[in-house]
């Protein structure tokens, strides 16, 4: 991994996208229970169903781990100061979520160099699911 | 209505042990293919002593306890109603496997909008390791929907 510095890193690149694969239901099962989150609203038809819900649907946590890749693929863990999300729409089964990023600001936070990053999760008909932003401190 | 008297309400500590096999099960559910999160030699080059916690991961530590479980029970919250807000984290170090993350939270504000369609829960919390270091601080808003 070749990490951005700060020098080189301006405001409003683009960070490397990431497509993720569509939502489905084996999906949901695997991250409810890797995650901690078995709430049934994401796993039983029946449940969604009683609580006025279409169908299951993505846990907010799943959207805000795709956006956490898209940062850890651009620099290390380590890294990362802050990272901040708000859900603002269902991710339902069938969405393809693109993860974007971009540089926004360069400061000085804490002592240190860093970036503010301005994330969005989008599905494939360009609905916005999650925004955010992280603070991430570049050598 | 949540009784706004739960605001400033400590939860239980929850306390969660972090293992290899959790932390690969995480990594596939969520599609990570960097092996920093999967192959402990690939991690250790990295600098970790161990595979660490992606940058989400410490949300399960209150799930996994029960500690949410029982927030929404005395909030009253009834689960078809619950919707995940909004999340934060701030990171101070890194949580790897081997370390035991104590999350400790407190109830920071209760508040409501449309003449209280919507009801909002906002809790902060402190994520410490075994040493008594500070690893991460959360910050999670829940709306209850009526």
């Amino acid at each position: 991994m070749t990490v951005p510095t700060f020098d080189t890193v301006a405001v409003g690149d683009e960070l490397p996208p990431l497509e993720c694969p569509p939502v489905n239901r084996t999906l949901l099962a695997l991250f409810g229970g890797a995650s901690g989150d078995h709430n049934a609203i994401h796993l039983d038809l029946d449940f969604a169903r009683k609580a006025g819900m279409p169908d299951v649907f993505a846990q907010g946590m799943l959207g805000m781990a795709w956006a956490g890749r898209l940062l850890t693929r651009w620099i290390p863990q380590a890294r990362l100061r802050r990272f901040d999300v708000r859900f603002q729409g269902i991710t339902h089964l069938g969405n393809g979520i693109r993860c974007t990023g971009r540089v926004v600001e360069k400061l000085e936070y804490e002592g240190e160099r860093c970036v503010r990053i301005e994330l969005q999760n989008t599905n494939q008909y360009g609905q916005s699911k999650i925004v955010g932003d992280a603070l991430i401190a570049l050598p | 209505m949540i009784d706004k008297k739960w605001i400033g309400h400590e939860l239980p500590p929850a306390v969660l042990p972090i293992e290899r096999t959790r932390l690969q099960f995480f990594a596939k559910a969520i599609g990570e293919t960097d092996p920093v999160y999967t192959d402990v030699t690939a991690a250790r080059e990295a600098g970790y002593p161990d595979l660490p916690a992606p940058p989400t991961f410490l949300f399960a530590v209150e799930l996994d306890s029960g500690a949410i479980d029982l927030l929404l029970e005395r909030l009253e919250i009834p689960l078809p109603k619950l919707l995940h807000g909004e999340q934060g984290f701030s990171y101070h170090r890194p949580a790897c496997v081997g370390d035991t993350v104590t999350v400790r939270s407190v109830i920071q504000d209760i508040y409501d909008k449309r003449d209280g369609a919507l009801e909002f829960v906002v809790k902060t919390s402190s994520a410490t390791n075994q040493r008594g270091e500070l690893v991460a601080e959360l910050r999670t808003v829940l709306v209850c929907r009526h």
